[in-house]
């Protein structure tokens, strides 16, 4: 799995919706013909890819917040599975 | 059930059985055209105000061509004031700019359009009625126009299987965020024509390694899926990742279904939306209940390590193939009748040059007038001495 560079900004595609599903009080990514339930770590990340911040503001973002020398890792392998699916894009 | 019944997530809204085109695999049910008296917009508009509650989250907008029905706007937008995620599936000729614009202001989310076949007049021929291609184009790249998020979505068969390079440029030209290749299910309309559609294994494996190349070649610009036809897999479909689990269907008399074909399993009872609430129908009714979880599996299932895992397969086609809408679905190896499936793949192309059986009301009133006198003749036999 390829990670994308530091610098992109990455963002929900229009098709993508973040939703917080109050019935099962969990974080949904809703897309045409799917669902996928977020954990909270991947809730944190997917919140914070508003089109503006860069994959680096994002990590040291979730760094400060959490304290946690994992998270790069973490935060760059979900964007790269979300990508793959077409759950996340960038920001030109 | 052991556990806390699940919620569904996506509910599919079956708006019109009517359709100016007439696909002889339509997912519709072979006796659709007894089913006239459609839901109005206020009952729609019930159903969908009674969905969120009930855990769903996704409304999907389907028909036959949901597009026939003037107040589909107005639906869509009530789905949207719900927080519900919208997609709606159409054969895409009643589209146009101003309907489109509509939808796009009624907040529909996703688009899918349909189309038969790469080569004008083969999508024609399989689409039946009025030539439909040039129009399905027009839909898909005004719908491109219009700013949506499309989905192109082509059955695959035998017919038009060998021009899958063809279906994905034409995708791909018109912009499509994502392609559906989907194999036809054989049940149903399908199944009417199984000897003309089911393809080769030649066929089957060539699309395949095609797609898988072009989904690599095409990351990040159109998302491609292909799924697999279950005549040639080992193992069957989770076929609804299991029964009464994810997914609700109400159809356009308000009969609420299990799955859209789950009609053609005779003796099987569905409640109605005029009479019941989504959620009593969801957590109550029979039909619901009835392949809910893995404990109505039979054997080999009911020991098999994959019973959480596809749930004994597709029961409309279990119900289909053997008569028995419990048996282990016949396209699995282990079924104790996977030989009805080797004997449908020996007689494969038998009728590729035979005339097909499209979904029009007339076949579906002829079609469904068997099905009737079948049953009332197995009824009206005195029970067998022993």
């Amino acid at each position: 799995m390829s990670h994308p560079p530091d610098t992109v900004k990455p963002r929900l595609p229009a098709k993508v919706r973040l939703k917080w599903d109050d019935v099962r009080q969990k974080p949904l990514l809703l897309f045409p013909e799917g669902v996928l339930v977020l954990n909270p770590t991947a809730h944190e990340v997917v919140a914070l890819c508003d089109g503006r911040r860069t994959i680096a503001e994002i990590v040291k973002t979730l760094g400060e917040k959490f304290g946690s020398d994992l998270i790069d890792q973490d935060v760059k392998d979900l964007l790269a599975r979300l990508m793959e699916k077409g759950l996340m894009t960038v920001a030109d | 059930m052991p556990m806390e019944t699940p919620r569904p997530y996506s509910l599919l809204c079956e708006l019109t059985y009517r359709c100016p085109l007439q696909c002889p695999y339509c997912s519709n049910p072979i006796d659709f055209a007894r089913h006239t008296d459609e839901l109005s917009t206020a009952e729609w508009e019930r159903i969908l105000t009674e969905a969120p509650a009930l855990g769903i989250v996704q409304a999907h907008f389907s028909g036959g061509e949901p597009l026939l029905r003037a107040d589909l706007p107005q639906i869509i937008r009530r789905a949207r004031d719900l927080g519900l995620y919208t997609n709606l599936s159409t054969g895409g000729t009643l589209f146009n700019e101003k309907i489109g614009t509509q939808l796009r202001a009624a907040g529909l989310d996703s688009l899918q359009v349909s189309i038969q076949d790469a080569d004008a007049e083969n999508s024609d021929r399989l689409a039946g009625g009025a030539p439909s291609f040039a129009k399905k184009i027009r839909a898909a790249q005004i719908a491109r126009e219009l700013g949506f998020s499309l989905t192109v979505n082509v059955v695959l068969h035998r017919q038009n299987l060998d021009r899958i390079e063809a279906i994905i440029s034409m995708a791909e030209e018109l912009g499509a965020e994502r392609l559906e290749l989907a194999n036809s299910q054989y049940n149903g309309w399908a199944l009417k024509n199984r000897a003309a559609f089911l393809p080769t294994r030649v066929q089957v494996e060539h699309a395949a390694h095609v797609a898988g190349a072009a989904r690599q070649r095409l990351m990040g610009r159109m998302e491609i899926l292909y799924v697999l036809p279950d005549y040639f897999e080992p193992f069957p479909k989770a076929c609804l990742y299991g029964w009464g689990r994810v997914f609700m269907t109400v159809a356009a008399d308000g009969a609420v279904l299990p799955c859209q074909t789950a009609r053609e399993i005779r003796g099987l009872k569905f409640d109605n939306t005029r009479r019941h609430s989504l959620s009593e129908i969801w957590f109550e009714s029979e039909a619901f209940q009835k392949f809910r979880g893995t404990g109505w599996l039979p054997e080999p299932c009911q020991s098999c390590p994959r019973k959480e895992v596809d749930f004994g397969g597709c029961r409309c086609q279990a119900f289909l193939l053997t008569g028995d809408a419990t048996a282990t679905d016949p396209v699995c190896s282990l079924a104790p009748k996977h030989h009805l499936i080797d004997e449908a793949l020996a007689e494969a192309g038998s009728d590729a040059g035979k005339k097909l059986v499209y979904r029009t009301a007339g076949e579906s009133l002829r079609l469904g007038e068997l099905q009737v006198c079948n049953a009332t003749v197995k009824a009206s036999q005195p029970p067998s001495k022993k």
